[in-house]
């Protein structure tokens, strides 16, 4: 992280504007980078929707959207993970109080309703390969298994990273450093819930339609 | 065990890739050997592999684009003589599954390696100096970024003697590109090595467009940055929208290559014409990421060498980021003969046009820029005036084409390919050979041969017009792109002299490596004592040449745009500035190398089908990575006797000259 | 100095458009109207440009060289950094010229739009083009019979093409007539173009499709009515049959293929080429749908 010395905390509300402040505080600069990855990252999702948006219809003669979803397993999904921003959210709250066991606790938590998530998602997508609708079957499946896939991909890598920065704070105790980083995990985990919203939308709801 | 790896895929067989790859391998091997008799590997490995300092990095990555320019253009000289030989009944002498994997290496070689990797390496180096602060926001991702991209470089140059390379051209349109009508591993090399320094040029992004948004000397809002770190930051913020698309597309091409998915086959419902869409829905913006910087080194060149202050500065920031969102409305023009219908294809020709008012605002401005000042026709004044006569010719044939009707008949032709090397050559290397030569000294702390600096320019100039007018003249008498032999022999006449431009840039370049030469032979006769060689308006001119690791002993504080300009005219009394403290830099850090390292075993391993070796490969830079995240250490102080030492000593050159 | 190579430079391609008069083949000697239009805008569109183009090269060069440093008679303003008259004026010149070449381009969409049939009294002849590997296959469905690697054409006759691919991508082209078009398997393209004048013309793919695609070229013989009946008479007689057997071997890579005439074709075939999208006829699962897309 940049080294630089810390102008602004110096001249806090002297009415400089904050772009005349000098360099930024390391914190600001970590979660602004990490902002700016979850907008490209926004953006790999947002070329998979275009393209689910395209291939939507292409069948090929095979199963389509409404014929393979399973409504309740999805209502499962999105309710884990949008219990799982909330626990992740109390995780937060006790690293900002430096709580070591609630961390471990909340963390713990939602990695459980990130593997639960998986878990049905995978089972989703054995059905539906088992049922002859496996992604190779048709342009439409390429397109579905490769969004919803992808999301499933992030979700994995988050839950692996919560497991990482748990054992960080172990290790290493709540430093700035570590603190930034879990800032940044918790970022990327609700980022994760907000492409859910719109792959719910556009995929499971956009096959009712 | 090794997957589709066979003896079979060396080419001994081939006589052009073999020696290559044996004078490649004898260069290789001598430089590494010359390097250990002399002992340079603890300084090598401390100061420069495993650096994390913005300065390093950015050399790095403009030496990468230079050798990578050898090998491009040797592309580019072995096309034209194929072209100068292959008139009506002749053969040529490379066989169309050579010359189909050459120019699309020359493409592919010659956007990401040479032109990403020069301007990336001027903002690396520049950016940090000229908004008055010590480095990047993230330095070891910085490394990363750099090493990742040298990943990619050495596995297209891998494909040389194992393997292919793709014969697609260099964007790699299905159903071509897909396994039905590519079997090979070709399209594999180019994707793998693509996705790979794709990561390392968005960590790039993130990293520059944080470092100008949040990491400025105190004082410096955004109307008083110079207008190079305008255009940077146009330029990364489009790397960060534009590159995802690539990766996310060569993701599906991927899928459907390895997996048998079907988003771009022709069979099972899959759509070749999105891959276009998607595409050049990066490929516009990314021609855009190469010109903006290039258009900024102009800016500081034009107004430094006039005396001037940049002309029109709040037009030319306007006009910069009307560009930076424009470049995302245009992509169409790059098919309009696909078939969308007129009222599609006149929206996005008039889109297109719209670009070039206010491409046409900044020209214009350089021109009031020189109006008025006091130029010195140095070899950066040069390349500028050669880019605004250059530029504006390619840009005209560039809106031309952006009207439907007329595109339908030059779509794809040698016209299509004079313009857009007539805006790239002109744009993009005429302006990174300026931004080359103007920090040099900064750099380096002396200045390139002068001499010979316009020499370069003149065989590039010179070249550049014989090698490619002949080019728009062939494209309207109907001769189209990528084609290996040619019926007409009226033709042949100006291939060949297309072929003698060639020669002339070749030229160039070769005049090139004797200038770097002759310039560290003879550099005594042109230290740069001052820091501030050319009477510079910028910051960067401020500090030493070298700087020093940590840049700034002090960070400026900025009242005004050109800010060094003003000190120069009204210094500060002495005695007033603050006391020097003691300071924190970045750690060198092996990070960078070893993921490199790992994901160059995980792409070849991938491309060749040797699971196993991938997992190896993937697990290598997860482990290296997890090592990283548990260095609790990872900066390094600066005392202030060492800063004052170096302020003393600069001082004393200053007072001198 | 500068000034000599720029205008070398200009003058040079300016003497490689004189050059291009007697040539045969491009887009600078049109044989139909398409091309001739087309033409029209290249010369219009060039010259307005050129009226900013050129003054912008030579006040850069005179700039640059009047303010040299060592030219003591130039008045220097070493200050002078912003001027609204000068900024209103350069937003406006591009601004005016992109209006114009934007209506220019608006119109010329429209009115050349390849879907659109030409204005003519004559009865339009219609073609089915098929890009393989790597040759081109021409179906007359309102005459039953094909050819290979040549396209007859009644001159002063409205040609209109139905084009798909039997393989990866490709581009028809013949620049004396007029614009190009892609061919995609499983969709087709449409294109309109009229030879005004009789003579051959050369054909090419402009979208690289392999190896073998230097050797896509074609000739387009536009020959007075009667001939081309007569054409069309012999042509019927040949014995060679295209039916989905025989196209699948002319499917087949190859390269270099000599024209050739087929007597008689099967009804839809072209159809059902586009519902192959791209394979062998009848071993595709979406042979059975009929959903080949037109563009």
């Amino acid at each position: 992280m940049n080294t630089i010395v810390d102008v602004a905390s110096a001249e806090m509300s002297t009415g400089v504007p904050l772009s005349e402040r000098g360099p930024a505080p390391a914190r600001v600069v970590a979660a602004f980078g990490f902002w700016l990855f979850l907008l490209s990252d926004i953006i790999i999702f947002s070329a998979l929707f275009a393209a689910y948006a395209v291939l939507g219809g292409q069948t090929n003669g095979g199963p389509s959207a409404i014929e393979l979803f399973d409504k309740r397993q999805v209502v499962l999904e999105t309710g884990c993970l949008l219990a799982s921003s909330f626990t992740c959210g109390m995780m937060m709250i006790a690293t900002d109080r430096r709580e070591a066991a609630l961390t471990y606790l909340w963390a713990l938590v939602t990695a459980a309703l990130g593997i639960v998530f998986l878990c049905l998602e995978f089972s989703e997508f054995a059905r539906m390969v088992h049922q002859g609708a496996g992604p190779t079957r048709s342009a439409f499946l390429s397109a579905f298994f490769t969004l919803v896939g992808t999301h499933g991909a992030h979700v994995t890598a988050g839950i692996a990273w919560l497991t990482i920065m748990t054992a960080q704070v172990g290790t290493l105790g709540f430093r700035p450093m570590v603190i930034r980083r879990i800032v940044c995990f918790s970022l990327f985990w609700h980022a994760l819930d907000i492409v859910w919203i719109g792959v719910f939308t556009v995929v499971y709801l956009g096959a009712y339609s | 065990m090794f997957g589709k790896l066979t003896m079979e895929a060396i080419p001994i067989n081939q006589p052009i890739p073999l020696a290559t790859v044996c004078v490649l391998i004898v260069g290789i091997v001598g430089i590494l050997t010359i390097v250990t008799w002399k002992g340079w590997w603890p300084y090598l490995w401390r100061e420069w592999i495993t650096s994390t300092d913005h300065k390093r990095i950015g050399v790095m990555y403009v030496i990468l684009a230079l050798v990578m320019l050898l090998r491009g253009f040797a592309d580019a000289i072995m096309m034209r003589a194929q072209l100068a030989l292959a008139a009506g009944h002749a053969a040529g002498y490379l066989p169309p599954e050579h010359y189909n994997q050459i120019f699309s290496a020359h493409g592919t070689i010659m956007i990401f390696f040479v032109g990403m990797a020069f301007v990336i390496g001027l903002m690396n180096f520049v950016l940090p100096l000229q908004l008055g602060v010590r480095d990047v926001a993230f330095p070891v991702l910085n490394s990363v970024g750099f090493w990742l991209t040298a990943a990619g470089v050495l596995l297209v140059n891998v494909s040389l003697g194992v393997g292919e390379f793709a014969r697609t051209g260099w964007l790699a349109y299905p159903p071509l590109s897909e396994v039905a009508y590519s079997p090979g591993v070709g399209v594999d090399y180019y994707l793998w090595s693509l996705q790979i320094s794709g990561l390392g040029t968005l960590l790039s992004g993130i990293n520059l467009t944080t470092t100008i948004l949040k990491l400025r000397a105190p004082g410096m809002s955004y109307g008083r940055m110079p207008v190079f770190c305008w255009t940077a930051l146009a330029a990364n913020l489009l790397i960060i929208a534009a590159f995802p698309i690539l990766t996310a597309t060569f993701a599906m091409l991927l899928l459907d290559r390895y997996l048998g998915f079907h988003f771009f086959t022709n069979d099972g419902g899959g759509n070749p014409m999105m891959y276009i869409n998607l595409i050049w829905g990066w490929g516009h913006p990314e021609v855009y990421i190469l010109v903006l910087p290039a258009f900024g080194v102009f800016s500081e060149v034009i107004a430094t060498f006039s005396g001037k202050p940049l002309f029109g500065y709040r037009s030319m920031v306007m006009a910069t980021m009307a560009i930076c969102i424009l470049s995302f409305m245009v992509w169409l023009h790059h098919f309009f003969t696909m078939g969308a219908g007129a009222n599609v294809n006149a929206f996005f020709g008039i889109a297109t046009m719209i670009i070039a008012v206010p491409t046409g605002v900044k020209v214009f401005n350089w021109l009031f820029t020189m109006y008025g000042g006091s130029i010195r026709f140095t070899a950066p004044v040069h390349w500028a005036i050669g880019f605004i006569v250059t530029f504006v010719i390619g840009g005209m044939t560039g809106v031309l084409m952006a009207i439907p009707p007329a595109d339908f008949v030059l779509h794809n032709s040698l016209f299509l390919i004079a313009h857009f090397h007539n805006v790239i050559i002109g744009g993009v290397i005429f302006g990174a050979m300026a931004g080359y030569t103007y920090w040099f000294p900064k750099a380096f702390g002396f200045k390139l041969h002068e001499g010979l600096g316009k020499a370069v320019f003149w065989c590039w100039f010179v070249g550049f017009y014989l090698a490619f007018m002949p080019l728009y003249a062939l494209g309207l008498m109907g001769a189209t792109r990528r084609m290996q032999h040619y019926a007409d022999p009226a033709w042949q006449p100006l291939m060949i002299v297309a072929l003698g431009g060639a020669v002339i840039i070749l030229i160039g370049i070769l005049l090139t490596v004797v200038q770097l030469v002759v310039s560290i032979r003879s550099r005594e006769q042109r230290r740069d004592l001052t820091g501030d060689p050319w009477n510079g308006r910028t910051l960067e001119w401020s500090i030493s040449s070298p700087p020093p690791a940590w840049n700034f002993a002090l960070l400026p504080t900025v009242g005004g745009p050109d800010t060094f300009w003003n000190l120069k005219r009204h210094p500060a009394p002495p005695g007033t500035a603050p006391a020097l403290v003691s300071l924190v830099i970045p750690k060198h850090s092996a990070l960078g190398f070893f993921v490199a390292f790992f994901a160059v075993i995980l792409g070849f391993s991938l491309i060749w089908h040797i699971w196993w070796l991938a997992i190896v490969g993937l697990l290598g830079a997860i482990a290296v990575s997890l090592r990283h995240a548990w260095q609790a250490e990872l900066e390094d102080s600066v005392s202030v006797a060492t800063i004052a030492d170096h302020e003393r000593a600069h001082q004393s050159q200053v007072a001198r000259s | 100095m500068n000034k000599t190579s720029a205008r070398f430079g200009v003058l040079r391609a300016c003497a490689a458009f004189g050059l291009l008069d007697g040539c045969s083949y491009g887009v600078m000697n049109p044989k139909g109207p398409v091309a001739a239009n087309e033409r029209v805008i290249l010369f219009d569109a060039t010259a307005i440009m050129l009226s900013v183009v050129i003054p912008v090269i030579v006040c850069t060069l005179a700039f640059a060289w009047w303010f040299r440093a060592r030219n003591r008679r130039a008045e220097r303003r070493p200050d002078w950094e912003y001027s609204g008259r000068i900024e209103f004026v350069t937003w406006s010149i591009p601004a005016m010229i992109v209006l114009f070449l934007g209506g220019m381009t608006w119109i010329g969409s429209h009115d050349l739009d390849p879907r659109m049939a030409l204005k003519s009294d004559v009865t339009p002849v219609e073609i089915e083009v098929v890009s393989l590997d790597w040759k081109w296959l021409f179906i007359y469905p309102q005459e039953q019979i094909a050819t290979v690697n040549e396209l007859v054409i009644p001159v002063n006759t409205p040609v209109h093409f139905k084009l798909t691919s039997g393989s990866v991508m490709n581009s028809f082209f013949v620049p004396q007539l007029g614009s190009q078009i892609y061919t995609m398997a499983g969709m087709t393209t449409q294109l309109n173009l009229l030879a005004s004048t009789v003579g051959t013309y050369g054909g090419l793919s402009a979208q690289f499709s392999g190896d073998g695609f230097s050797d896509m070229r074609f000739d387009v013989r536009a020959m007075p009515e009667e001939e081309y009946r007569a054409w069309l008479t012999s042509s019927r007689a040949g014995t060679e049959h295209l039916d989905a057997v025989r196209y699948a071997k002319l499917a087949a890579p190859s390269l270099h293929d000599e024209p050739a005439t087929f007597g008689r074709v099967t009804t839809g075939l072209f159809n059902s080429i586009v519902h192959s999208h791209g394979a062998p006829i009848g071993s595709s699962p979406t042979s059975a749908l009929a959903d080949g897309k037109s563009l």
